[in-house]
């Protein structure tokens, strides 16, 4: 299994000249077997190049996973050249809206609506079947099976678990460890520590030991104290995670909108300071980067 | 005079309690810095609101792995940015008392009750209020008509009377009160809020959403004044009579729009409207 980093960025589409060396699309990672077959991990503005290339040789048949429906996630797909043209195959998977009682389905006709959009979704031409997820779900796609577990956000968000070729992906999506509201000494402090210890647990079970470990890691930790409840980690919540989960190699993404190459590198600089000998073996993620688990 | 003013008293004091955790859920939800410690603190006092999530929350929609026990549990998993819309959209429903009620189809009322909600909460918008305060006009909007429910549950065959003379003569309801009961839904509702010990803005929103003229023009009861107007124009649900009033100067002279301007102004309503139903649905389920 091999995959690719086409958008790195977090929040927002962030181009221009100091974001050449991480990028600057927004979430998207293309997922190949040995043999070729394609998943998708999110759509967000990085999936757009990546239709492109599909499209020099179609048909084209695809998976594609949506961690949650935030636009950074999603906000490629109306630019997601294979679902315009007849014969191609795609399957889009992602997490109900509870709140408005939709599927998956309501996430492309909500931003191809017309106040939004000059096509509407009817006018695709590609075959397009939606797969709404539950929580601890596993798909199975003969090729590959996508597992998804229902991570902390602002929203319904899933992590997806990859496992083909006898390699395990994980991408987390967008997460924050699971904290409690309450302080020690609080009547419900032990209670909802419980649920907090419970839910942390659950999704480490889930990826534990994985080969490819991909994780939110949008703030520092400054950031993080002012952005407690955001949705996002912080790089050492990222690395604490992956170091308790013993898990393979770990690639940090979702680089904060904000942030510079320069500044990305120093941060790298430093964790590898800090980080040495822990055990733990990081990168950040890179657009455009190709690796093998 | 004074008979008719004893039988609504003894008819307001049998209405139930308000739950206080709905204006508190109303208030937290509109504040973008709402903490979730005290979000969670409010719904766990109120023993139906708790019901209510766990159901929706264990629900189909949501699809979770586990079944969630306990708010804390509800906190942890869905964190809180989906707690309080949960929470507000079931606020919305707590508001009313449910059951059958003699003479008054409740869906369309409730209906009605939230497209006002809406329409006012809008309104106060357009006109600059601060965001604590539009959780107010929701409330007051949402309420307006609270005292129809007091006469539908405890004077039922004066008041099915009263839908007879709206029917036959075409009548506005607020009059045919008037002329059957001796009093409106609005003076009826406006001693229930004193019952009830709602803020005095909304009493007074209750009190005078049909007489706005003599309000002295308070910009909350001029909006929920024009919004019931608005809904009843557009026809969500009923309000047990379908005459839309002309609005008055006041209120002409606040928005600088008639009534076609002042809905042209708010092209969400029926879709905020709609989510607001799907929660009644879900908060009826059993």
């Amino acid at each position: 299994m091999r995959f690719k980093f086409r958008g790195t960025r977090g929040s927002l589409a962030a181009p221009g000249a100091s974001t050449v060396k991480y990028g600057g699309n927004t979430s998207c990672i293309e997922v190949r077997s040995d043999a070729g077959d394609l998943i998708v991990l999110d759509g967000g503005t990085g999936i757009r190049e990546l239709g492109l290339e599909l499209a020099r040789a179609m048909p084209v048949a695809c998976h594609l996973f949506i961690s949650h429906t935030h636009w950074d996630h999603i906000q490629g797909l109306p630019f997601f050249i294979p679902m315009f043209v007849p014969g191609n195959k795609v399957t889009i998977y992602g997490p109900p809206d509870p709140l408005n009682m939709t599927g998956i389905e309501a996430v492309l006709a909500k931003q191809m609506e017309y106040p939004h959009f000059p096509v509407r979704v009817a006018e695709l031409q590609a075959d397009i079947t939606y797969k709404t997820l539950s929580d601890g779900q596993r798909v199975d796609l003969g090729f590959a099976t996508v597992s998804a577990v229902l991570m902390n956000h602002p929203a319904m968000d899933f992590g997806f678990k990859v496992e083909c070729d006898g390699k395990t992906l994980f991408f987390s999506g967008d997460h924050e460890p699971f904290y409690n509201i309450y302080e020690p000494g609080d009547e419900d402090y032990d209670d909802y520590e419980r649920v907090v210890t419970e839910r942390n647990a659950m999704i480490m079970d889930f990826f534990r030991g994985v080969d490819v470990f991909i994780i939110d890691a949008q703030y520092t930790e400054d950031e993080y104290r002012i952005k407690r409840g955001w949705g996002h980690s912080c790089f050492e919540q990222a690395l604490t995670l992956a170091q308790a989960a013993g898990v393979g190699k770990v690639y940090l993404t979702h680089h904060e909108t904000t942030r510079t190459d320069d500044q990305l590198d120093a941060i790298h600089a430093r964790l590898q300071k800090e980080w040495s000998g822990s055990g733990v073996d990081f990168v950040l993620a890179r657009e455009g980067d190709v690796h093998t688990a | 005079m004074r008979n008719v003013r004893t039988n609504l008293v003894g008819a307001v004091e049998k209405m139930p309690a308000f739950p206080k955790s709905v204006h508190q859920v109303l208030k937290l939800a509109s504040d973008i810095n709402c903490s979730q410690k005290d979000l969670v603190e409010v719904i766990k006092k109120d023993p139906v609101f708790t019901l209510k999530i766990l159901r929706l929350v264990n629900s189909a929609y949501f699809g979770l792995s586990r079944e969630v026990t306990s708010i804390n549990h509800a906190s942890v998993y869905l964190g809180l940015n989906t707690l309080k819309n949960v929470a507000l959209g079931l606020a919305a429903v707590g508001a009313i008392p449910k059951g059958n009620v003699a003479g008054l189809d409740l869906g369309a009322f409730w209906l009605h009750s939230l497209a006002v909600a809406t329409a006012t909460r809008l309104l106060g918008t357009m006109l600059g209020v601060s965001r604590d305060e539009a959780a107010d006009y929701f409330a007051a909007g949402l309420l307006h008509d609270i005292g129809k429910i007091v006469f539908a549950l405890y004077m039922s065959e004066e008041y099915a009377e009263v839908g007879r003379l709206v029917e036959k003569e075409g009548m506005p309801l607020h009059q045919a009160e008037q002329s059957i009961l001796g009093a409106t839904h609005a003076e009826i509702g406006a001693l229930l809020a004193e019952k009830w010990n709602l803020p005095s803005d909304l009493g007074n929103a209750i009190a005078l959403h049909h007489t706005p003229d003599g309000s002295e023009g308070t910009q909350l009861v001029d909006c929920v004044f024009a919004a019931d107007q608005i809904s009843k124009k557009l026809t969500f649900g009923s309000a047990g009579d379908y005459s839309v009033e002309p609005l008055p100067r006041s209120v002409r002279e606040r928005f600088s729009l008639d009534i076609d301007g002042l809905i042209s102004e708010m092209p969400t309503l029926d879709e905020e409207v709609e989510r607001a139903r799907v929660f009644i649905k879900l908060g009826e389920t059993h």
